[in-house]
C-alpha cells in the first residue's frame, strides 16, 4: 500500500505521533513568506561566514569558492544576515510583486 | 455603566485585575495567555495600580509565590493555560487545603503532546479534583465580570477557597469585541478589601500548610470538601449582588430556549454562543431543541442543572476533552453519575468535539444534533474525527 | 451581519486592520468581532484575519468560511493561497494592487465584484513604508459602505499618536481612488 504523506485518518496517526521521516522540515518551502532578498556583492565579502552562522533558518551555504549565498527555498528574507555582515555585502533588496 | 468599547478579552481580563485592587501578581506567560501576562505587567510597571508583579520563572513558581503571599493576607492573581496549568497541578490541591483564595485566569488551551497551542478544555479538566471553585466564561463581558467576582467570591468569609476562571485560548483571548468596563468607583463599592481569616506575621507566629496524620486526613478533607459544596450559596448570593449593582445576571446553570424542549445541547465556555444560533436555527425549523450552559463546574451545581433540564429526554452534551481509557468526555462522566438514581433522567449522549482547536460551526452543532437523534448506543464518540 | 476575510503577510498588519475596522464599529454603536487566524506569530508568512460586523450582537464564535467581502493587502499573495476560496456569490473582492483589474480578473479567473487600489504607493508616499493595512481600510470603507469614514477617526488616533494623520491621509486617498468594478 501507497505510504501517505501524513496521516489523516486516525488509525492512520503514527504511535506517538511519531516522524520517521528525517529532515521532513525541508519539504515546507518557507522561501515565499519572503518579501525582501538578499544580495551579495563578493567584491566586499571577507569570506568569515559570520552569515552562514546567524541564519536563523539555517539556510546559508558556503560555495567552492568560500564565499556565500542563501537558498531562496526557504529563506524568509529576515535580513539578519545583512544586519550581522561586518564589511556590509549583503544588501536586502524588495521582492518583485 | 460605561459605553461599550473594543478591546482584547485578553488585555481586558488583564484590565479587570487591573480595577481589583490587587497586592500581588505572578505571572509566568504562555500562548494563549499571554497578552494577559504582558498587559497586567504594563498596568503595575506604569504605577496604574500598586501592586508587586513577581516575574517568576516558572508556572510552579507562579502558584507557589501566590500561595505564599495570599498567606501573608495579599490579595492575589495569577493567570496561565495548558501545559502551564499542568505544571501548577501539584501545588493546587495545596493552595485549596490552606482555604487560600489565590484567584487565577486560565485561557483553555490543549495539553500535551502533541504539542498544541490552540482551544479545547483537556487543560482545566484534569484539575477538576483540585478542590478550586472552577468557572467558565462565554464571552468577553463574562470575562470581565466574572474575574472582578472572583475575588469577591474567593476572598468571602464563607468561602475561602481558590477560584479558577476560564476563557477559551484564541477564541476569547484573541477576540476583539465590543465589552463594558464598570468604573473603579463601581468596583470598589462592590468588592470591599481582603479581610484575611489569617495571616502569616512574626508578630503573631502561627503555622500554615502543616503536616497531617492518617488519624485526622479523612476529616480534614472532608471539611474541604464541605466548604466547597457550601461555597455554592455564597457564589449565588455574590452573582445576585452583581446583578442588583450592575445588571447582568449570572447563574451556575444558564438555559437558553428550554421551555418545551425535549431535546437539549450542553456547553462549557464559548462555543455556547455559537450553540445557541444553533438551537434559534432549529427553533425556526420547528424542532424543540433547547440548550443549556455550565458556568459553574466546581462545586457541581446539580440541582440546578435538574432543573434545567425538566422535561428534557435527550441531553447531547459537548465535551471539549476526554478522560482516555475511561468513560468518555468528563462533563458527561460526572452527568450520568450524578443523574444514575434520578428515575426521569434523559438519554445521554456524549459528543467528544473541538479538540486542540477543531472549529466548531453552527452546522456542525446542527449535525449533531441529528446523529444524536440516531444514536443506539451510550457509547462516546469523537465528532468529525476522520476514520 | 457582513463577514470580512483578510489576506496578508505576518508583519503587514492585516490584524491591526481587522482590530481597527472592529474598533470602529463598536465606536459606532455597531457589534464585532476582529480576530486573526490563530497560530504562532510568523513575519513573512501568509496570514489571515477576520471581522465581522453587525447591527446585532454577534453570538457565532466559530471561523468565517463563506466570507461576503476578501481583502487582499499584499498581491504576492495571489496565486499561492486560494484568496477567493468560499467568497459568497455577490461577495466583493478587494486588491491592493498596481495592475488593471482586468489583469486580475484573468489571473484569478474571476468575475464578481471587484474594487483595486495602489494601496502599497498611496502607503510609500503618505508614511514612507510600503505598509498597506491602513490605506486599504480606506478602499474597504468606500467598497462596501460598512461604516461611516469617520468613525476610523478614533481608534486611528489611539493607535498610531504621532503618526496618526499621515495614516488618515493615507486611509482617504485610498477612498477617494478605490475603483470598483461589478
Amino acid at each position: 500500500m501507497k505510504q501517505k504523506k501524513w496521516p489523516e485518518a486516525w488509525h492512520e496517526v503514527t504511535p506517538g505521533c511519531m516522524v520517521f521521516t528525517p529532515g521532513s522540515a525541508s519539504t515546507y518551502k518557507t522561501g515565499s513568506w519572503r518579501a525582501q532578498r538578499p544580495i551579495y556583492d563578493n567584491k566586499k565579502c571577507i569570506k568569515c561566514g559570520i552569515c552562514y552562522l546567524f541564519c536563523p533558518e539555517g539556510c546559508i551555504s558556503e560555495t567552492a569558492e568560500g564565499f556565500f549565498e542563501a537558498n531562496l527555498d526557504y529563506c524568509k528574507g529576515c535580513g539578519i544576515c545583512a544586519h550581522e555582515c561586518w564589511p556590509q555585502a549583503i544588501a536586502m533588496i524588495e521582492e518583485e510583486v | 455603566m460605561g459605553k461599550r468599547i473594543g478591546m482584547e478579552v485578553g488585555i481586558a481580563a488583564a484590565e479587570a485585575v487591573g480595577l481589583c485592587n490587587i497586592d500581588v501578581a505572578a505571572v509566568y506567560p504562555i500562548t494563549p495567555q499571554s497578552h494577559i501576562a504582558e498587559h497586567l505587567s504594563d498596568i503595575v510597571h506604569d504605577g496604574r495600580i500598586d501592586a508587586e508583579f513577581i516575574t517568576v520563572e516558572s508556572e510552579h513558581s507562579s502558584i507557589s509565590a501566590c500561595a505564599g503571599a495570599s498567606a501573608t493576607g495579599a490579595r492575589v492573581y495569577t493567570a496561565t493555560s495548558s501545559q502551564g496549568l499542568m505544571y501548577m497541578h501539584e501545588i493546587l490541591p495545596i493552595v485549596s487545603a490552606m482555604r487560600l483564595p489565590v484567584v487565577m485566569g486560565n485561557a483553555n488551551r490543549a495539553v500535551s503532546g502533541p504539542l498544541n497551542i490552540w482551544n479545547d478544555h483537556t487543560d482545566i479538566m484534569p484539575q477538576r479534583d483540585s478542590g478550586w471553585i472552577v468557572m467558565h466564561a462565554e464571552n468577553g463581558q463574562e470575562v470581565i465580570d466574572m474575574t472582578i467576582q472572583s475575588f469577591k467570591i474567593a476572598e468571602h468569609a464563607d468561602v475561602m477557597l481558590p477560584t479558577v476562571l476560564n476563557m477559551d485560548g484564541f477564541q476569547l483571548t484573541h477576540m476583539i469585541e465590543p465589552l463594558e468596563f464598570p468604573t473603579q468607583a463601581e468596583v470598589n463599592k462592590f468588592l470591599p478589601d481582603r479581610v484575611p481569616y489569617a495571616t502569616l506575621h512574626p508578630d503573631k507566629p502561627m503555622s500554615m500548610g502543616c503536616f497531617n496524620m492518617p488519624e485526622i486526613f479523612t476529616e480534614t478533607l472532608k471539611a474541604k470538601d464541605t466548604a466547597l459544596i457550601n461555597s455554592k450559596k455564597t457564589i449565588v448570593k455574590i452573582w445576585n449582588e452583581w446583578e442588583k449593582q450592575f445588571g447582568r445576571a449570572y447563574k451556575p446553570v444558564e438555559t437558553y430556549k428550554t421551555k418545551g424542549a425535549d431535546t437539549m445541547i450542553l456547553t462549557m465556555g464559548s462555543m455556547g454562543e455559537t450553540a445557541s444560533v444553533a438551537v434559534d436555527e432549529l427553533r425556526k425549523a420547528g424542532k424543540p431543541i433547547g440548550l443549556v450552559k455550565l458556568r459553574l463546574w466546581r462545586p457541581f451545581p446539580l440541582e440546578e442543572l435538574r432543573m434545567a433540564i425538566k422535561g428534557c429526554k435527550t441531553l447531547i452534551v459537548m465535551d471539549r476533552a476526554v478522560s482516555f481509557g475511561g468513560a468518555g468526555g468528563p462533563m458527561a462522566t460526572e452527568i450520568k453519575s450524578l443523574l444514575f438514581h434520578d428515575k426521569d433522567r434523559p438519554r445521554i449522549v456524549d459528543f467528544i468535539m473541538g479538540l486542540g482547536g477543531r472549529d466548531v460551526t453552527v452546522e456542525n452543532f446542527i449535525d449533531m444534533v441529528m446523529r444524536a437523534g440516531k444514536k443506539k448506543d451510550e457509547s462516546y464518540e469523537y465528532y468529525g474525527v476522520r476514520e | 451581519m457582513i463577514e470580512v476575510r483578510w489576506h496578508g503577510r505576518g508583519g503587514q498588519g492585516a490584524v491591526t486592520s481587522v482590530e481597527l475596522l472592529a474598533l470602529a464599529a463598536i465606536e459606532e454603536g455597531k457589534y464585532a468581532q476582529g480576530f486573526p487566524a490563530f497560530g504562532p506569530e510568523r513575519r513573512g508568512a501568509p496570514v489571515m484575519a477576520y471581522n465581522r460586523i453587525s447591527e446585532k450582537p454577534i453570538k457565532i464564535r466559530s471561523g468565517i468560511y463563506h466570507p461576503d467581502v476578501v481583502v487582499v493587502l499584499d498581491p504576492s499573495l495571489i496565486g499561492l493561497v486560494n484568496v477567493t476560496d468560499g467568497l459568497k456569490p455577490g461577495g466583493l473582492l478587494v486588491i491592493n494592487t498596481a495592475k488593471p483589474a482586468k489583469d486580475l480578473r484573468d489571473k484569478l479567473k474571476y468575475t464578481g465584484n471587484l474594487a483595486t487600489v495602489d494601496a502599497t504607493h498611496i502607503a510609500r508616499e503618505e508614511l514612507g513604508v510600503p505598509i498597506a493595512n491602513t490605506t486599504m481600510i480606506g478602499a474597504v470603507l468606500k467598497a462596501t459602505k460598512v461604516l461611516k469614514f469617520e468613525s476610523l477617526d478614533a481608534p486611528i488616533e489611539e493607535r498610531f499618536g504621532r503618526i496618526a494623520a499621515r495614516n488618515k491621509k493615507a486611509l482617504k486617498r485610498a477612498y477617494d481612488n478605490v475603483k470598483i468594478a461589478k
